[in-house]
């Protein structure tokens, strides 16, 4: 198959992005700042990010579609606001999760955000639960910049001016260079920050201009240390079809509305929500500098298996090896002593609270 | 006198009567990126021509560290253990790694000289 490229591909090249291919499309691992500065610039004032490979999914449809959306999304739509984002699930039959994902109401419709690796197959299935009744489109013109971090703001401002009222998970539609843009106040990075819908045929002079107002671009390797710091899932390795929402610590993002409903996996949510799980994701914080990567097996102190990690690193800006983990639930308290297992030897660790990182939120100017 | 030689798995070794120096070049750190962890062999532990002898992180991956003769660890670096940056920030110098007396000194001839591993390292690729 051939590996797709994003609008952006000259601006990486010519930023000295090692390329790697992600998801089907050769994507910017890092910059030459690498990763640690690409973090610590994030955190400290602006990052950019191209995300378009992330698929932009839009389906149109009346008040049915509300309804027949309810049927897949365990969320409350028909109280979702127009321009309001909610982060849900794509589930299968046992809870099991197919996709995190955002959905925003617009009009006439909603916008979905999708994981790359699994667009296609989310497209397909959605499609199938919807019987064809809508017009489904996932967007191949459209890029997505996200802009994150505590100078964000005052970035986006400079160039989009009214940008100010947006307030976190919600968008709205703006003018860049007489095109429209969506943008919406989110992002995954666990720093304040927006995501951009734009044009392909104007997505480099946009992060350009974002440039050149002091944002530096960021890859991918600093996006997942980012998002690890701030506990955030990350599609393949932390969620999949194995775990349900309730397993990954997720339950907060299924709305206390539609318990009773119907919708895939429902059952099984229900029944996890009231009494409980075998497994849960942590935080995990190693005693020494060991990092504990993904498939590193979890001990408990009588050396009996009781887990495995799902997404580990060094930290940058806690300073520390993190990982995140399923463990058996009864090990699943802050601060439980637990052992890994990492090239053999047997290394101390501790269940924490995630995030790791919390913002500091910065005095607005 | 002393003589600096390279090994195919990007490590340095600098002999100087019969104790050698080892660490690893500079295009293998920017291969791995911003190193964070560093794990060093024992001190009075023996090893043996190409095999582990510790353990580099970047943000990234693990990576094995080899030893490119054998011998026994007579020093290690502390410096990088506590502050792993510094294998980025001079990794053919202070940043070294372990030191070891040779058994055989004449395993410094089964390596590459500066030039040789240059053309080496710019043809494995970046």
């Amino acid at each position: 198959m051939e590996i797709k490229e994003t609008s952006l591909i000259n601006l990486h090249k010519s930023h000295g992005a090692k390329l790697v291919e992600f998801a089907g499309y050769n994507m910017p691992i890092q910059y030459s700042d690498g990763i640690l500065n690409e973090h610590k610039f994030t955190r400290s004032y602006c990052g950019v990010f191209d995300v378009s490979h992330m698929g932009q999914l839009f389906i149109y449809g009346d008040d049915d579609l509300t309804k027949d959306l309810e049927k897949i999304f365990p969320i409350d739509l028909q109280n979702l606001k127009k321009d309001q984002s909610k982060y849900s699930f794509l589930m299968n039959d046992n809870g099991g999760i197919y996709d995190d994902l955002i959905i925003t109401k617009i009009n006439n419709g909603y916008q979905i955000i999708l994981n790359a690796a699994c667009k296609n197959n989310d497209l397909k299935i959605i499609k199938e639960k919807l019987n064809d009744k809508y017009q489904l489109e996932l967007k191949e013109n459209l890029s997505l910049i996200a802009l994150q971090g505590p100078g964000a703001k005052e970035v986006l401002k400079k160039v989009i001016p009214n940008i100010d009222d947006l307030k976190f998970m919600h968008g709205g539609e703006f003018k860049f260079n007489n095109f429209n843009v969506y943008i919406t106040r989110s992002g995954y990075t666990g720093e304040d920050g927006f995501e951009i819908s734009i044009q392909n045929e104007i997505a480099e002079n946009f992060t350009k201009v974002l440039l050149d107002k002091g944002s530096k671009l960021i890859g991918l390797g600093a996006r997942d240390t980012l998002r690890l710091e701030a506990g955030l899932c990350l599609y393949g390795n932390d969620i999949n079809t194995e775990t349900t929402p309730i397993e990954a610590n997720l339950k907060w993002a299924i709305s206390k509305k539609r318990i009773d409903d119907k919708y895939p996996g429902s059952e099984i949510i229900k029944k996890q929500i009231e009494s409980g799980v075998k497994k849960l994701r942590v935080g995990i914080k190693p005693d020494t500098k060991v990092i504990a990567r993904a498939n590193t097996k979890i001990f408990n102190e009588e050396k009996k298996e009781i887990g495995l990690v799902t997404s580990g690193s060094f930290g940058p800006s806690v300073d520390h090896p993190i990982s995140m983990g399923y463990v058996d639930s009864n090990y699943s308290s802050i601060n439980t002593k637990i052992f890994l297992e990492i090239r053999g030897k047997k290394v101390s660790a501790n269940i924490c609270k995630l995030p790791f990182y919390k913002k500091n939120y910065v005095k607005e100017i | 006198m002393s003589e600096v030689k390279y090994s195919k798995e990007h490590e340095w070794i600098k002999l100087e009567g019969e104790v050698a120096t080892i660490g690893i070049t500079k295009h293998a750190t920017e291969m791995l990126g911003d190193i964070v962890f560093a794990e060093l062999p024992e001190k009075g532990s023996s090893v043996e021509k190409d095999g582990t002898a510790g353990v580099v992180e970047s943000t990234k991956a693990a990576s094995d560290v080899y030893t490119p003769v054998s011998g026994e660890v007579v020093d290690t670096n502390q410096v990088i253990v506590d502050d792993p940056a510094k294998i980025n920030e001079d990794p053919e110098g202070g940043a070294w790694f372990f030191k070891l007396k040779m058994k055989d000194t004449s395993e410094m001839d089964t390596l590459m000289s500066k030039e040789e591993y240059d053309k080496f390292a710019k043809e494995s690729g970046s």
